[in-house]
């Protein structure tokens, strides 16, 4: 500790080049911070439930295909699975097509028994919304985006279900408001609009009695593999088979779908990397160069091989973690902006910390062959300049 | 005054050797950005090719109105009946109308490198297929016979997805499929799919009635007509869209996200890029402060000096791109990658390293090459002459 203040003072002998060097680290650690946060965000998917007691089922061959209704009875028996309930896709949207609104038609009970302690409802508006037929309970945040309140009618178009009368538009009841209880997976509950399955299923013009999937929560995590598989076994050659798998997994299939992200960040960064080694060793190396006289003299005046190799790497590590500290708390500081461009994608800042990590290795890689040089020389040569 | 301006840029370029290290920093610095920018870019406009070929202005799509996909449609035999007498439609030899109705569901298919699994668009076409998509080629095997569980499989979805090769049987809901063929389709999107008997695929899924039907038109012109004898009819309520504009409109969201992300991060890059080319020419000065100060003792203006050091680092930069726009299109340029399309279907396309994005990704390189060199370049024309001349 007590050399910092000449590693400080060697570090910043020539201000531009350190400068401009800093800065280049600086960039590419704000880079490292965003596009570590992304992959990390896309390979930890929020499922918009909370807890790994949660599994999902739907058709084997096809997620579009509907599962009979009576399935439900037999998965309810599967020893492990507490409770099931059904749901369907609405796929609705409100006045405009890009106003995507997630109606999800809701087994009241079963729903929120299986999403135990997900969902903050008051008293009185969970009693008003079982006894309205037409009710929704609708996410605060979803109220606040489009002015709506509790009480006012809610008009939907679906762009699947029909109702009766050959109308796509749906209209609920206002009733109450939902918070979600674990604020990570509250983005993904961010569109959600909760009715009653009853009006949909008599209310919509075909596929009556099927429903679009079923969620499961069971007794034991550790058991999910085996659960699932006793629920896909029931409907094994049947018109119907199922595929059941945990949330997580679930909603990995979908991440998966849009493509391999992790490959593409990855090769960015390393375009990065690969041109910050150049630039950042091409200024160690300088800068090592340049002080060849007075290296010597530290070794003239005592200081040991050792000590002069571990000078130069620490200003390398100096450099580079110092930048990279800036550089990751600026990315820090744009991930409320990225998240909202990635239309609510919920960013969690622990995907930082390898940041420092890179920034120790870039160091070491950058330090190495510039103190080695140090390391090695000659005291009488350096000093008559015939390095 | 060009005499001068050529005595220093030549100098300036023949020094650059002694200065190895310090300008490969400019020209790899530049290459990794226009790298960047020109595959992440390429992306974009592979994806927007596959979607932007996929119509045709002579042909339309018909849906169930408020539908916005063919996934969510719904038509029912007699709508289709309506819809091929409507004027307006192409017709063949025997005055049948040319008009294919459709049946669009999504299937799990395996990926084949990961091995999960991904939607893909089964499609069940009508007899009309061949005239109505005359683009559509058989490149192996065979076309499927109707009322037996046949398909042919798109070369894109034969490239990317487990099992879809002549011969191979896949087994789908309640029911194995034989491929017995696999097409090309101008690198559309339906060469992502998978097509099969229209009624065939319906009895499969239990599902009667259609999703769309896909009709040829006598000309474009006659769109109008046609579309508006369609939705002046009370008793049939669908939407009526030109398949270009169809397939554009499922692009716009991907590709505008691929671009806005691939800019930023490229222009995030280039500013990291800048400073690396700012140290370096400020090194070529500072190396150079005796030769330079001795040209303009011996009366070389301040113009050509600082003109001398813009090229230097113009060149550098443009080598860089070069370079960058080379790897790119050496890399990335066919490559074919697929994603989750807005019709919640696997899309396949491959990258497109075209030209304009070559030329955008040089461009990009002189900038920063520009910048990165001018204010070395004013330090180096300011340079006090006789402490220069002292301090060598």
């Amino acid at each position: 500790m007590k050399y910092f203040p000449l590693i400080w003072a060697t570090l910043w002998r020539k201000k531009t080049r350190t400068l401009f060097t800093l800065l280049s680290i600086v960039i590419a650690f704000l880079l490292f911070g965003m596009l570590e946060t992304v992959d990390y965000a896309f390979s930890h998917p929020s499922t918009g439930t909370s807890g790994a007691d949660k599994l999902i089922s739907t058709n084997k061959y096809s997620i579009t295909l509907p599962l009979p209704f009576a399935d439900l009875q037999e998965i309810r028996s599967v020893p492990g699975v507490t409770d099931a309930t059904w749901l369907t896709w609405l796929g609705a949207y409100y006045q405009e097509s890009k106003n995507f609104v997630f109606a999800l038609p809701i087994d009241t009970e079963s729903y929120f028994n299986v999403h135990k302690d997900e969902f903050i409802v008051s008293d009185e508006q969970m009693k008003n919304y079982r006894s309205t037929r037409s009710g929704a309970l609708v996410n605060v945040a979803l109220m606040k985006k489009f002015g709506w309140k509790v009480g006012e009618k809610l008009p939907v178009h679906s762009t699947i279900w029909t109702q009766k009368s050959g109308s796509l538009d749906w209209t609920f009841d206002i009733v109450g408001t939902f918070d979600v209880r674990d604020s990570t997976q509250a983005n993904a509950q961010a569109y959600t609009v909760f009715f009653h399955y009853d009006l949909f299923d008599e209310g919509r013009s075909f596929g009556k009695g099927t429903v679009g999937w079923v969620e499961e929560r069971i007794d034991n995590p550790a058991n999910a593999g085996a659960i699932a598989g006793k629920i896909d076994a029931l409907f094994a050659n049947s018109p119907n088979e199922t595929k059941t798998q945990p949330a997580n997994d679930f909603a990995m299939t979908f991440v998966k779908q849009i493509g391999d992200i992790g490959f593409v960040l990855r090769a960015i960064l390393g375009a990065v990397f690969f041109t910050l080694l150049f630039l950042t060793g091409n200024t160690m190396m300088q800068s090592v160069r340049e002080r060849i006289p007075e290296l010597a003299v530290l070794k003239t005046l005592g200081f040991t091989d050792g000590k002069v190799l571990a000078l130069v790497i620490a200003e390398s590590l100096l450099l580079c973690l110092f930048a990279a500290v800036i550089g990751l708390g600026l990315s820090y500081a744009t991930l409320p902006i990225i998240g909202q461009a990635l239309q609510g994608v919920q960013l969690d800042p622990v995907a930082l910390i390898p940041g420092l990590g890179a920034a120790v290795l870039l160091a070491l890689i950058v330090g190495f062959p510039p103190a080695l040089r140090a390391m090695r020389l000659n005291i009488v040569d350096a000093l008559s300049g015939m390095h | 005054m060009l005499k001068q301006l050529i005595a220093v840029i030549s100098m300036s370029l023949q020094t650059v050797p002694q200065r190895l290290g310090a300008s490969s920093v400019i020209v790899i610095g530049i290459a990794g950005v226009v790298a960047v920018l020109v595959s992440v870019l390429a992306m974009g406009a592979g994806f927007q090719h596959t979607l932007a070929d996929s119509g045709r202005d002579d042909r339309v799509i018909i849906l169930r109105g408020g539908s916005d996909a063919e996934l969510n449609s719904n038509l029912t035999r007699t709508d289709i009946d309506t819809i091929g007498n409507a004027p307006g439609l192409a017709k063949d030899a025997d005055g049948k109308a040319l008009l294919s109705s459709e049946l669009v569901t999504v299937v799990n298919v395996p990926k084949s490198d990961t091995g999960t699994d991904a939607n893909v668009t089964m499609r069940g076409v009508g007899l009309k297929l061949a005239e109505v998509r005359p683009e559509l080629k058989i490149v192996s095997g065979k076309m499927f016979r109707p009322a037996v569980r046949e398909l042919i499989a798109g070369v894109g979805a034969a490239k990317l997805f487990r099992g879809l090769t002549v011969g191979s049987v896949l087994r789908l809901r309640n029911s194995d499929w034989t491929v017995t063929g696999i097409f090309s389709s101008n690198g559309d999107v339906h060469e992502s799919e998978l097509l099969a008997d229209v009624d065939t695929v319906g009895s499969s899924i239990e599902r009667t009635g259609y999703s769309s039907a896909v009709g040829l038109l006598t000309s474009a012109a006659a769109f109008t007509a046609f579309k508006d004898s369609l939705t002046s009819d009370p008793q049939l309520k669908v939407d009526v869209v030109r398949e270009r504009e169809y397939y554009a409109k499922q692009s716009a969201g991907l590709t505008k996200t691929i671009n806005i992300v691939g800019t930023t991060v490229a222009v995030i890059m280039a500013i990291g890029a800048m400073f690396g080319a700012l140290n370096t020419m400020y090194s070529a000065v500072a190396a150079r402060g005796l030769e330079i100060a001795t040209l303009r003792a011996i009366g070389f203006g301040a113009f050509p000096v600082l003109f001398g050091v813009m090229i230097e680092s113009l060149l550098l930069s443009l080598l860089g791109g070069v370079i960058g726009a080379s790897l790119a299109w050496l890399f990335f340029n066919g490559h074919t990658v697929s994603t989750l399309g807005a019709a919640f279907a696997q899309v396949v396309f491959q990258l497109t390293v075209t030209q304009a994005l070559i030329i955008t990704g040089i461009i990009w390189a002189c900038i920063i090459g520009l910048l990165g060199g001018f204010f070395p370049a004013l330090r180096a024309a300011r340079l006090p002459v006789a402490e220069a001349l002292r301090a060598g």
